[in-house]
């Protein structure tokens, strides 16, 4: 438990002190959320949509935390460059907790960069239908930011270096991102893409959310927990498998 | 007096590269005991081995009494460690980087409170303990790291390559803390270095090791009898037919230069 403690409050207390960071991997959810928000607005009122600001709000809370998470996972590589990797690697703990720690710590990040992307969209004018709920939407976004926590810590295993870090976010993330009906309802879309939606575990966490935060839903609540829980374990199994095999 | 590190016929191979190759060594408790070699000797692979880092091709390895590879926890606890490169966490004060330490290798708070103001006191970092590391220059980061290992009270104190890219006086100064440390607390230090005066002044023995074998070992005064030599400089030159520093920077150091001058930015 201590190690989990120990490597969750450094995550911490590095988060709190990169405050450039925080605000910078802020922009692109606020400029997604400003631009898709009021661009597409009257299109999708028009087709009958309904407010878009409500529809995407959950989508981009979802972004943010998905960009924060695998990020926060993959920063590993620095810890590893950087030797602090191999401090605790030498340390009479477990593996296990070293990488459960780190992905705590690292989902509890990304789930506050999620509550403030929460706060801002309520500037820009999206209510939540039942504010009971939001503690439950909180829920979501800790499973989403665990689950690609878990993911991220798992490739930078992999990775010795930043090389493959492009492909990474243009081959995995932004797919996983566009096709998760963050941005535009996925019904009545061609077959590969609905394939590909069911297959993105985001799918169930903009799900998810948008059923806690305006009670839209494809696959209902106990059907999104049960997916993204049944994820985060894979991940989180593969994960540290991956990180048992690290030699520095 | 009995040895706290015993190495028999170890051997690491990489795909088809032999690392280290059948080597055997012993070092007594209490004793300082260097690695002397040139760059790609084989010294790095040897301590990863011996730190649980890597795991040997062949051999056995004995740490305090324990196996490395199946009694991984109890020869963690055994040793500290500085690494040839620098492994702390730049975005956390040097207090915060002991206190990790300390809570890592379950050190109960009031003794780690206690020890490591104690230790930064020894290597003069109590008054930047609150500064952020990378506001701390090359030496002074090694003294936290020399702090940051002995903190757990280890049997065993590894240092590769310590001294490497410091400045003499900085050397002199950690080679005090170290040798004062060796006779005040009676820890083995065991360390790799390709600095000849450094194996010669510090260490009381020395294994020359150069293309993954042990080639001779003993007292440096041993070394130079044995070599009918005045100096180890001559020592070596005579055992491996070369001068230790003829060896061309290989890529590692290269890389390391590299992502120094990428850090000063």
């Amino acid at each position: 438990m201590r190690t989990i403690y120990i490597l969750w409050l450094r995550q911490i207390k590095r988060y709190l002190r990169s405050k450039p960071q925080t605000i910078g991997s802020l922009a692109q959810p606020v400029l997604f959320l400003v631009a898709f928000g009021f661009g597409f607005g009257p299109i999708f009122k028009k087709a009958g949509g309904g407010n878009y600001i409500d529809f995407i709000a959950p989508g981009i809370i979802a972004q943010g935390i998905l960009f924060t998470a695998v990020f926060s996972g993959i920063q590993m590589i620095w810890d590893r460059q950087f030797g602090f990797l191999k401090e605790t690697l030498v340390a009479p703990v477990s593996r296990f907790e070293i990488m459960l720690g780190r992905t705590i710590g690292g989902a509890t990040i990304a789930t506050f960069q999620g509550i403030i992307i929460f706060f801002l969209s309520l500037i820009i004018g999206f209510r939540p239908y039942n504010w009971a709920l939001v503690p439950v939407s909180l829920f979501f976004m800790f499973l989403i930011a665990f689950v690609f926590t878990a993911l991220g810590t798992a490739i930078a295993s992999m990775m010795e270096d930043f090389q493959g870090f492009q492909l990474i976010i243009n081959f995995l993330i932004m797919p996983l991102f566009f096709l998760s009906g963050a941005l535009f309802p996925l019904n009545n879309t061609p077959w590969f893409i609905e394939l590909f939606s069911r297959i993105d575990p985001l799918t169930y966490g903009v799900d998810g959310l948008r059923s806690t935060l305006i009670n839209v839903s494809r696959f209902g609540l106990p059907m999104d927990i049960f997916i993204l829980t049944g994820v985060s374990i894979l991940f989180l199994s593969i994960g540290s498998y991956l990180f048992s095999k690290i030699q520095v | 007096m009995i040895s706290i590190i015993e190495v028999k016929n170890l051997t690491k191979k990489f795909k088809d590269f032999i690392a280290v190759n059948d080597i055997s060594f012993e070092v007594k408790t209490g004793e300082i005991f260097a690695f002397l070699g040139p760059n790609g000797a084989g010294k790095s692979t040897t301590i990863k081995m011996l730190t649980t880092l890597l795991s040997p091709t062949s051999g056995i390895i004995k740490i305090n009494g324990f196996d490395p590879v199946k009694n991984q926890d109890d020869v963690r606890k055994s040793f500290g460690i500085v690494f040839q490169d620098p492994s702390l966490d730049e975005e956390l004060t040097a207090y915060e980087n002991m206190d990790f330490h300390g809570v890592l290798y379950n050190v109960e708070k009031n003794l780690r409170t206690k020890r490591i103001k104690e230790l930064l006191d020894i290597v003069d970092l109590w008054d930047r303990k609150d500064h952020l590391v990378k506001t701390f220059s090359g030496g002074m980061r090694r003294r936290l790291e020399i702090a940051r290992g002995l903190l757990h009270h280890p049997k065993i104190f590894f240092l590769d390559e310590p001294t490497l890219g410091l400045d003499p006086q900085t050397r002199n100064q950690m080679w005090t803390y170290v040798s004062d440390l060796n006779k005040k607390e009676g820890i083995t230090i065991f360390f790799t270095t390709h600095y000849m005066e450094e194996a010669e002044k510090i260490a009381q023995k020395i294994a020359v090791i150069d293309h993954g074998r042990i080639i001779t070992q003993g007292t440096a005064e041993e070394l130079k009898k044995s070599t009918k030599t005045n100096s180890l400089e001559e020592a070596f030159l005579s055992l491996t037919g070369k001068k230790i520093r003829d060896e061309e920077a290989g890529g590692i150091d290269h890389m390391r230069m590299m992502r120094n001058m990428w850090r000063k930015k």
